[in-house]
């Protein structure tokens, strides 16, 4: 992830220690990565959520902020309450690690703004628990309020039960909070940015947020 | 309490009995006598004695053989000796690396078997100050037809990667053979890759009188206790009754490790570091202070205890995981302290160096182990054992193999047999992109390619052995497990540099099993001689046998290469257009086939034999065109033979080829699945280019298809004759083989 930051914005992201409670003077955006969290004990992100940095996160999320979670990231937000709903075990019970391919459904947003509407990206997943999971209520209010930013989808754009490899509700891969400044999505869009390793298909969401917080007043 | 206080002896009889429920014999325990000066033993010294001179310590069985590898080269930093093997990589780096096996264990507890398995050799890595970049594993299981084996497979593949996953070190290639030898043997070697400042290397010998013997990581349970003895017997039907000697991972636990101790060696603080694996704080501290000429004191009360009430014995025999032990300069504890309690992990100091060349143990203020560390060493038994030479079987002619089947229907039960089917249901569980420097991933080239961050450097890693070689020759399939790993790497364009050995046998003390384990040595001596190929690292594990029945030998070989421009590196993928061309030598051997196996229904005749001198330059000539651009594809030919090779490369690239018939002379058969050794498959845009370029090499090269133009729905295998087979239908055989079988899907 920060390979895909610094290769993005030209210069390397600030690390900070879940024990830390201040958040570096100066920061525009927040990133949780993904990775196993304590283990994954107990719950996905449920001891994260609650380190003492995240109490600094949650208020500059208040403060209308910019934050990225993915992976154990996105499991973090839901646990943090920071996004609704859960990520629940895979519906094959198996940790699946393969590429499968994301369908943008809200451009324009500080994540999304390199890519048009329908658009369709390469990404990595790599979770053992990425079912996404809400109530029924929940999960119109984020289809009404346009909040779902990629769903799961085959190769040509179409969200089949095939292609929702995790089982997640609707399909669901990323969620968008209500002032689009924070978005949780469980595949690794950082592990498409060299074409080395397989090729760029995630580099837009990095651009997309260079691109926002370059034009956001500081 | 006095420093001259002896510990308390067992009574003799309760000793003599005791030392041969712990596996030593009785010329062994007269052995222990004697270098306690005619002193009977106290528990915890007959404890100690039993794990170092076990066979999974001691390789009392294996020492004398194992000296006839070879382990020198220009760029060999550390070879065997250490906690893992250490090359250098060019660009001022190291690679560290080492397989090991926790065959035993992953039996008995699949999951925790093999997760622990991953666990231990990644802190063999890290533990020389390395910092791991990729895991392999080399897994052997039995008849897939018995539930047994599925289980054992399921929780085998959910254990690597419930480690290594969480762990965040990327699983990145492996290998894996199914037989019903290994029915109750199955077989986990896992192996891990690092990176180091080629100056920047810790050891494991400790110096210093009055150095501080410190204590890090997890806390020590009851857990494993005498793991290394069980791990060095044969397994009968109680088998089920040594769970408890199984260890339990906790891999967050592991990767605090792995951050902290990184930390640590960022400094100067630490003199010596090992890890603690098989018979943990024992084989530490000892081989420790050995391996510097030390003494060591060490004192139980201060070692960080997950449970009440634990005696000398079970401290010092306990297999907890997660744990290292470190010699630190004098005045470097708060430093050291400081780091590892940020990483929240337990520090202790337990004891000090001295000058006494004797393992002295305190506990609750008594005195409960008192060893000289010379002869505990050096009075180690070491056996050369009889060995029984594994006779020769005759050369099959493929003439008289008739074909029951064709070759379309062959191809198609090939690449759906459990040898050669697609593996994608294992490596989905791994994740394989972890820290983005992931270059090529499982199925897509001979050999995984992981880059160095920051660098145009990349290592190319791969697992290799053929055991049903090894079984009818082990000679033979001793060189071939050696050439194929050489070969793999070879075919993606990187320079093999060196290996690392997990030599998996049945019981030592029958003739015949000692005579499969030194021809695999001998063989894989002249492979790694001729391709300067040297062993840096390795494990044995023998006993591989339940009710007297042994598993195939089975010499895995860890391979690692380099390739200065990780963009230089070729794939499998067939591409559009090109000329297929074979390099090397088909004479048609069926023996040992999986095509005669799987096919005929036959289990005979010798291994291809592998001619070195021509191994060496096919290689050298495929590498040195990979480098120079001229080649798009490029994949070695071993299990299944040319076509099974050629189908691999036409689903990888999810294209068609047509083929050009086969020579006359040879049955057809024979051509296509035969396993004629040191051949590759090259898809080249310029195939006459090449054919002149291995005339003039004196390189046998021969035209054999070329690629398809497209990737349409009518893609095809175009046999000669003009018969087809869609690829549709082949990735259908080759897929759907197990997850039919493990999902019901």
């Amino acid at each position: 992830m920060a390979i895909a930051l610094e290769r993005a914005a030209g210069r390397p992201p600030a690390m900070v220690f879940h024990r830390e409670t201040e958040l570096p003077r100066g920061t525009d955006l927040v990133v949780l990565a993904g990775g196993f969290s304590y283990g994954d004990y107990l719950r996905c992100g449920a001891m994260a959520a609650r380190s003492p940095i995240m109490r600094a996160v949650g208020e500059f999320a208040a403060k209308g902020g910019h934050i990225l979670g993915v992976c154990n990231g996105f499991q973090i937000l839901c646990e943090a309450g920071l996004l609704p709903g859960a990520l629940l075990r895979n519906a094959s019970l198996r940790f699946l690690a393969m590429d499968c391919h994301l369908r943008v459904e809200r451009a324009g947003t500080p994540f999304t703004g390199r890519w048009q509407k329908g658009a369709v990206f390469k990404s990595v997943m790599a979770h053992g628990d990425g079912n996404y999971f809400a109530d029924t209520e929940t999960l119109d209010r984020l289809e009404g309020e346009g909040l779902v930013a990629f769903r799961y989808c085959d190769a040509g754009g179409e969200a089949t039960p095939e292609a929702n490899l995790n089982g997640s509700a609707r399909n669901i891969a990323g969620i968008l909070s209500p002032n689009l400044r924070i978005l949780g999505l469980m595949p690794h869009p950082e592990n498409y940015v060299d074409p080395l390793m397989g090729g760029t298909d995630g580099l837009p969401l990095f651009e997309s947020l260079v691109d926002a917080l370059a034009a956001a007043p500081a | 309490m006095t420093n001259d206080a002896t510990p308390q002896p067992l009574p003799a009889e309760r000793a003599k009995q005791l030392a041969a429920e712990f596996g030593l014999t009785s010329e062994e325990y007269d052995r222990v006598l004697a270098i306690l000066g005619g002193r009977t033993p106290s528990l915890t010294e007959l404890g100690i004695f039993s794990v170092m001179w076990s066979e999974h310590c001691s390789y009392k069985s294996s020492r004398v053989w194992l000296r006839e590898l070879p382990t020198k080269a220009p760029w060999v930093i550390q070879g065997p000796g250490e906690n893992a093997g250490v090359i250098d990589i060019g660009d001022g780096l190291a690679a560290v690396f080492k397989m090991e096996s926790h065959n035993h264990p992953s039996f008995i507890e699949p999951y925790q078997g093999a997760a622990t398995g991953v666990g231990g050799i990644l802190r063999d890595v890290f533990t020389m100050g390395a910092r791991p970049i990729a895991n392999l594993n080399a897994l052997r299981f039995g008849d897939l037809k018995l539930p047994l084996t599925r289980r054992i497979l399921d929780g085998v593949v959910r254990g690597i990667g419930g480690y290594g996953n969480c762990v965040g070190v990327p699983t990145v290639g492996g290998e894996v053979n199914f037989h019903p030898a290994y029915n109750g043997n199955p077989l986990v070697n896992a192996m891990t890759v690092g990176i180091a400042p080629a100056d920047r290397i810790f050891y494991a010998r400790a110096t210093g009188v009055g150095n501080p013997v410190v204590y890090v990581g997890s806390k020590t349970g009851r857990d494993g206790i005498h793991g290394a003895t069980m791990a060095s017997a044969e397994f009968s039907s109680d088998s089920e009754e040594k769970r408890p000697t199984v260890q339990i991972g906790d891999p967050f636990t592991e990767k605090l490790l792995i951050e902290a101790c990184l930390e640590l060696m960022a400094t100067d603080a630490i003199v010596a570091i090992q890890d603690m694996g098989a018979a943990g704080l024992t084989s530490s501290s000892v081989e420790m202070a050995g391996k510097g000429g030390m003494g060591i004191e060490l004192d139980l009360d201060a070692v960080p205890q997950r449970e009440e009430g634990m005696s000398a014995y079970e401290m010092m025999l306990s297999e907890s995981q997660e744990r290292m032990l470190m010699i630190l300069r004098p005045g470097a504890e708060a430093e050291a302290e400081r780091i590892f309690r940020k990483w929240e992990l337990d520090f202790a100091v337990i004891g000090r160096l001295t000058d006494t060349g004797r393992i002295r143990i305190r506990h609750k203020g008594v005195v409960e182990a008192d060893i000289p560390l010379a002869p505990l060493e050096s009075q180690a038994p070491l056996y050369r054992r009889p060995t029984a030479e594994t006779p020769k079987l005759p050369v099959l002619d493929p003439a008289t193999v008739p074909d029951p089947v064709g070759i379309e229907e062959a191809l198609l039960r090939l690449i759906g047999s459990p040898d050669l089917c697609s593996r994608r249901w294992i490596w989905d569980q791994y994740d394989s992109a972890v820290g983005g420097q992931t270059v090529r991933r499982p199925g897509t080239a001979d050999a995984a390619i992981v880059k160095i961050e920051g660098r145009r450097r990349a290592l190319a890693l791969t697992t290799d052995c053929t055991p049903r070689y090894c079984a009818a020759d082990p000679e033979e399939g001793g060189k071939q497990a050696v050439a194929e790993a050489w070969r793999n790497i070879t075919a993606t364009g990187a320079t093999p540099l060196a290996i690392t050995d997990n030599m998996n046998f049945g019981n030592p003390e029958k003739p015949e099993i000692m005579g499969q384990f030194v021809g695999c040595i001998r063989g894989m001596a002249a492979a790694c001689t001729a391709l300067d190929f040297p062993v840096v690292s390795g494990n044995v594990s023998l006993y591989n046998e339940t009710e007297g029945r042994a598993i195939l030998p089975t010499p895995a070989v860890g391979g690692v290469g380099v390739i200065e421009d990780a963009a230089r590196v070729v794939g499998i993928a067939l591409v559009p257009g090109c000329d297929l061309v074979l390099i090397g030598e088909t004479r048609g051997h069926l023996g040992q086939s999986l095509w005669l196996r799987e096919i005929a229904g036959r289990e005979e005749g010798a291994p291809p034999p592998v001619d070195l001198a021509a191994e060496r330059r096919n290689g050298d000539f495929v590498r040195a065109r990979i480098l120079a651009g001229q080649v798009r594809a490029c994949h070695d030919v071993s299990d299944g033979g040319l076509l099974v090779a050629v189908a691999e490369m036409a689903l990888a690239g999810d294209i068609g080829a047509s083929l050009d018939p086969p020579p006359s002379g040879i049955p057809a058969h024979a051509f296509w699945f035969g396993e004629d050794q040191g051949r590759y498959v090259l898809a080249v845009e310029d195939g006459p280019a090449l054919l002149a370029a291995a005339a003039a090499a004196g390189v046998p090269a021969a035209r054999i298809g070329r690629a398809g133009a497209s990737s349409g729905p009518d893609r095809a295998l175009v046999l000669p004759g003009g018969r087809s087979i869609s690829i549709v239908r082949l990735r259908e055989a080759h897929e759907g083989f197990l997850p039919a079988l493990m999902e019901g899907r």
